[in-house]
């Protein structure tokens, strides 16, 4: 018997993916929750979306979650790439008919596809935003206190305003075809995590399935809403 | 002479007596000991996990591809054991009476009464192992009844505890396979026994994947190699069940008993065509709660096979329950060779209600109202209508039997909740088998027979649930300690070599016979062959038998055997993975059988149990046993070809039951 | 009714393999599948052919042995039935039809539709068992009650006939359902409760050994299982072997 199986087992691996994927479920939220704010378009929604966003990269907590977050997105890669790899050789010969519909879930079965378009999007989106923000140059604008706030908010306005940036009609289009995918890797991700982690009961699987699907449609159109929102308010006068 | 070892003593006490008396091989000396085991259903799984356990080194075969797929797995309804669990007067001794009158006392009273010993202790080793029953709600085992008893006995997992058991059994065989007390050889098939100084020492196999034809030695050799019910090509039988390990021993020199005692299940479902394959059986239990009938009048059967007539349309005055008026006492629920003669003869008269003339009906009608009324009182629904009456019973009729009813929609697409089933007779399960002693050796020294394989507790007619019992009585708790006082003589024996001349002419024989198949330059499949033994067989030597017919056969199948050898076409090579070179060697040795079983069915003159001599039957049409001149068990020598094999009588004597003609009237 | 047949067809283990096309006339619809392979080989053999080899034997759902890949299913289109089982009513009449082997490392083909699919055997001899002797000397069978739903649970489990169709099905070849439902069966009783802990780890370890995928809750295998084994079962598994390694 070996005593180290939570480390090597095809288990083992399992609930890694299932763990790293329901953290980054909380992620989505509180990183939904705060991109919400872009729906206040008065100036003060401006600053304190600005002020929420200097929050969230200075406070030494957010930190540590945001690290956690990073750590979980590369397990969750390596882990989904080690997967599928092993899954791949363990059928070396393919089938010539193969009917999947007929058993299974278009999304479960193409989730290293979902989650590579989504690695995708991720990089795209950080080198939009995040690096910009770390490594660009950004305009300062004064907070309710008085102090030097980056403007972010003029910083994301303006990615999806055609006459800012030529590419943002592109750009939306790509953000909500990215949310698709990402409410596909959700439709089968949320659910698959607790069977993975053994929560399966008669009496509660059909909630988790609803609370899956209720997530999966739910926050990728809220994510979606917003860039749609930006560029729908900036070219309707 | 036939010796049958039976220990002296007082019936009861003879078991225990015997376990003192035998002797004992030292732990330290079994490990010197190898014993061989072909077979891995009940009897053979269960021995082999037994005798390893013990200590012996065990090398055990199947020709299936892992050792749970054999035929044991099948077996649907129970197993009897004299529990007593539902307080309704059972008890040892009962069970003992029970199968030594259900087998129309042709069977052996003391092994009889041994297999009531200790069908006790096996239900207790299931469960230790894991066999999930059916329970009642407090926790406790559940029980149901079978056909031709009068107590609750019979222990069940749902439609599937033969799969149960087998499964329990096959893990006890796994863990010692790990332990590396048993080595496995699935898809392998014996195909000689090897006998050196005149004992069995070991088999010559064939490794159905590469053909290679290997050489194996023991001290000792079992064969649990089940019943030879595909003699007749169609029966419920799995596809790979054959006799060939039996009649190879057979052809080496242990003796065949009884081989003409088959059972006809009389619940099986109808054949629908010619290129059928196998039947299916639909358990006795459904016996409980269906009725069976066919029309009163000619004219309405026309109607029903033409489709004209829809059969639940027919008026209950229109109906004839012909069960219910010929055995007003046990009804439905008669044994089994009682209820398939029975259909037989409304059959024969005309009155089968299929395509070909040969089925019944089973009709749940009349349980589903009568458990709608009972579930609609449970429900304290007053004045249901009778749709919800239906409709409540259905419920419960699922609940009982959902699993069956499923599969005979699936095989028939008929509902069998809105029209009645049919049914007909199937070869099911063969009493005959090896001739054993009271160790279940062979005549043959070394050599040992248990389960369906033997012959010895079942006489001419098995009861339901019994199977099982025995397969695994013998596997677990008798076989692993007889095996022992032959054994005792061998602790100084060392390893059999397998490069002595006996080996080698066995081997030679194995590969020319092969060779000969192989280089046949037929041109007709063999199920050809097999299809025309069956219907040979199933016309003469099935559920009624006469003179004239059964010479007729036998000498059908000696023209056939000749026609065999001249055009049978086995396609492929020797060395690969060949499952018509495995076919063609099984369906040359049920020819020979099947020979052998007219001969034997021919010379019982009387009827008894599943074996029916026209001759011989009361005014009413009922079986005739003829105790002066047939109170014994027939074992036949090989002597060169089966029809000329010599006869050895051992005289069955009862000195605990009195012997009376059945009545189920 | 008439069918174009597409069966497979490898000569051995190392050999290339290639779907083959046969033409079936005068089919009738009451024929099981494996009838209807049983006409076609009859056919080739009397042509001089070689029929093709496919594993069978109790054909009437329960051995285990039949394992068609049919029309890019599992035991073909039927639900909760095996390739024996499967009638030709569920084709339509000119219907082409595809036959394979199951495809997975660690079942691998012996020839044409026939596989090697002993591993299973080699993860229940790793612990799928109760360590009880067969003396018979064991306490009686109703000294230890057991509630009827957990009786019938391990019942459910218990009901697999280890025929493959999970692992041929599942996009990753897993052998999960099969394992779990073994696991699960031995974890409901008590009397398998004493050895679970080593039971589902040794049994897992067996399970990576033998080459088979790792699940990820697609869910096919507990549609295309002729018994209706539940997923539930993995689930108790996964459960069952986090319990035992972190204590």
């Amino acid at each position: 018997m070996s005593n180290n199986g939570l480390l090597k087992s095809s288990l083992a691996k399992k609930y890694m993916m299932a763990l790293t994927g329901l953290f980054l479920c909380l992620f989505l939220v509180g990183h939904l929750l705060g991109n919400l704010q872009l729906f206040d378009t008065t100036p003060e929604g401006a600053v304190k979306f600005n002020e929420y966003a200097k929050f969230m990269t200075t406070n030494p907590l957010i930190k540590v979650l945001s690290y956690l977050t990073y750590a979980c997105v590369l397990f969750h890669v390596v882990d989904g790439f080690v997967l599928t790899i092993q899954n791949r050789k363990a059928r070396p010969v393919k089938y010539v008919v193969e009917k999947g519909s007929a058993n299974s879930k278009w999304s479960s079965r193409n989730m290293a596809l979902l989650g590579t378009l989504l690695l995708v999007f991720i990089a795209t989106h950080m080198q939009n935003f995040w690096f910009k923000m770390k490594f660009g140059t950004v305009p300062t604008v004064k907070g309710t206190d008085g102090t030097d706030l980056h403007d972010l908010h003029a910083v994301v306005t303006n990615f999806f305003n055609p006459v800012e940036n030529e590419y943002a009609l592109f750009m939306v289009i790509f953000y909500v075809l990215s949310m698709a995918t990402m409410g596909f890797h959700l439709q089968h991700g949320f659910s698959s995590a607790f069977q993975s982690l053994g929560i399966n009961h008669p009496k509660y699987t059909q909630i988790i399935k609803n609370l899956g699907m209720g997530f999966c449609i739910i926050v990728p159109l809220a994510f979606a809403a917003i860039p749609v929102f930006l560029y729908y308010i900036q070219t309707a006068h | 002479m036939l010796d049958s070892r039976i220990p002296e003593g007082p019936l009861a006490e003879k078991w225990s007596k015997h376990k003192d008396d035998i002797r004992l091989v030292a732990p330290a000396n079994k490990r010197l000991i190898d014993v061989i085991v072909v077979g891995t259903g009940l009897a053979g799984s269960s021995a082999s996990a037994s005798l390893a356990e013990m200590g012996y080194n065990v090398k055990s075969f199947c020709f299936q591809d892992s050792p749970r797929r054999a035929h044991s797995i099948a077996a649907q309804g129970g197993i009897n054991a004299a529990k007593n669990y539902q307080n309704d007067g059972d008890s040892i001794y009962r069970l003992f009476y029970d199968t030594v009158k259900g087998g129309d006392y042709r069977s052996r009273e003391a092994n009889v009464h041994r297999l009531a010993e200790v069908s006790v202790n096996i239900i207790d080793q299931c469960v230790a192992q894991g066999v999930p029953f059916a329970r009642e709600y407090g926790g406790l085992l559940d029980n149901r009844s079978f056909g031709g008893v009068q107590v609750s006995r019979t222990f069940y997992a749902k439609g599937q505890t033969g799969q149960q058991l087998l499964l329990g059994a096959y893990s006890a065989l796994s863990r010692q396979i790990s332990k590396g007390k048993v080595e496995m050889f699935n898809r392998h098939e014996m195909m000689e026994v090897v006998k050196v100084d005149g004992k069995a020492r070991g088999i010559i196999a064939r490794n159905l994947v590469t053909g290679e034809i290997e050489r194996h030695s023991a001290h000792a050799v079992v064969l649990c190699t089940g019943g030879y019910g595909n003699v007749f090509y169609l029966s419920t039988n799995a596809m790979g069940s054959n006799v060939s390990a039996a009649w190879k021993a057979h052809k080496q020199g242990a003796f065949m008993a009884n081989p003409c005692f088959t059972q006809i299940h009389p619940t099986c479902i109808p054949v629908s065509g010619h290129y059928q394959s196998k039947l299916t059986l639909m358990s006795e239990s459904l016996r409980n709660d269906g009725r069976i009938w066919v029309p009163k009048k000619l004219e309405d059967v026309e109607a029903i096979r033409k489709g004209t007539k829809n059969p639940v349309d027919l008026s209950e005055e229109e109906r004839d329950y012909y069960l219910e008026r010929r055995y007003p006492a046990f009804g439905n629920l008669v044994p089994r060779d009682v209820a398939s003669r029975a259909a037989k003869e409304r059959c024969d008269a005309g009155y089968g209600v299929n395509d070909t003339g040969q089925a019944v009906f089973l009709d749940f009608a009349s349980a589903i109202v009568r458990y709608g009324k009972t579930e609609a009182s449970i429900q304290n629904l007053n004045n249901p209508s009778q749709d919800k009456i239906i409709e409540l019973g259905k419920g419960v009729v699922k609940a009982k039997y959902g699993n069956l009813f499923d599969m005979y929609q699936q095989i028939t697409d008929d509902n069998p909740y809105e029209t009645p089933m049919k049914i007909y007779p199937a070869v099911h399960y063969t009493m005959g088998g090896l001739w054993v002693d009271y160790n279940l050796m062979t005549t043959i020294p070394g050599l040992f027979a248990a389960g369906e394989a033997n012959f010895s507790d079942h006489g001419a007619n098995r009861l339901g649930a019994s199977a099982l019992m025995q397969g695994l009585a013998d596997g677990y708790f008798v076989l692993p300690y007889t095996i022992g006082d032959y054994l005792a003589d061998d602790i100084r024996t060392g390893k059999i070599p397998t490069d002595s001349p006996e080996f080698d002419a066995a081997e030679k024989k194995v590969k020319d016979s092969i060779e000969a198949l192989i280089n046949n330059n037929g041109d007709t499949p063999v199920d050809d062959f097999h299809r025309r033994l069956g219907l040979i067989m199933w016309n003469n030597c099935g559920m009624s038998r006469n003179e004239k017919g059964l010479k007729g056969a036998i000498s059908e199948i000696q023209e056939l055997r000749k026609e065999f050898y001249k055009k049978v076409r086995v396609p492929g090579t020797a060395d690969e993975f060949n499952s018509e070179l495995d076919k063609a060697s099984r369906v040359a040795d049920f020819i020979d059988l099947g020979e052998m079983m007219c001969l034997d069915a021919l010379t019982r003159s009387e009827s008894c149990g599943g074996h029916f001599r026209e001759e011989s039957q009361t005014e009413e049409g009922e079986a005739l046993r003829d105790d002066e001149n047939f109170a014994f068990v027939s074992a036949w020598e090989f002597t060169g070809t089966p029809a000329e094999a010599k006869l050895h009588k051992e005289e069955l004597e009862y000195k605990n039951i009195e012997l009376k003609q059945r009545s189920y009237k | 009714m008439n069918i174009t047949l597409k069966v497979w067809r490898q000569k051995g283990p190392n050999a290339k393999g290639a779907m083959e096309t046969h033409k079936m006339t005068d089919i009738s619809g009451d024929m099981s599948f494996l009838e209807m392979m049983d006409v076609l080989n009859d056919r080739l053999i009397r042509d001089g052919e070689e029929p093709f080899a496919f594993d069978h034997d109790c054909r009437e759902g329960i051995c285990g042995s039949c394992s068609m890949f049919i029309n890019g299913e599992a035991h073909g289109p039927g639900r909760n039935v095996t390739t024996c089982q499967l009638h030709m009513r569920s084709f339509k009449d000119g219907e082409t039809i595809h036959v394979e082997p199951w495809r997975a490392s660690a079942f691998p083909v012996i020839k044409d539709l026939s596989v090697d699919r002993s591993s299973f055997d080699r993860i229940i001899q790793a612990g799928g068992y109760i360590s009880v002797n067969t003396s018979g000397a064991t306490q009686d069978a109703n000294a230890i009650p057991i509630p009827k739903v957990d009786a019938e649970e391990a019942f459910d489990a218990a009901t697999c006939i280890g025929c493959g169709a999970c692992v041929a099905t599942c996009k990753n070849s897993s052998a999960m359902l099969f394992v779990s439902a073994k696991v699960s069966q031995l974890s409901l009783l008590p009397q398998g409760k004493p050895e679970s802990k080593e039971r589902v780890q040794r049994m897992v370890d067996q399970m990576d050994l033998e080459g088979f995928g790792n699940c990820t809750n697609t869910g096919a295998c507990e549609v295309e299982c002729p018994k209706g084994i539940s997923l539930t079962n993995i689930a108790r598994m996964n459960r069952e072997f986090m319990k035992s390694s972190l204590s």
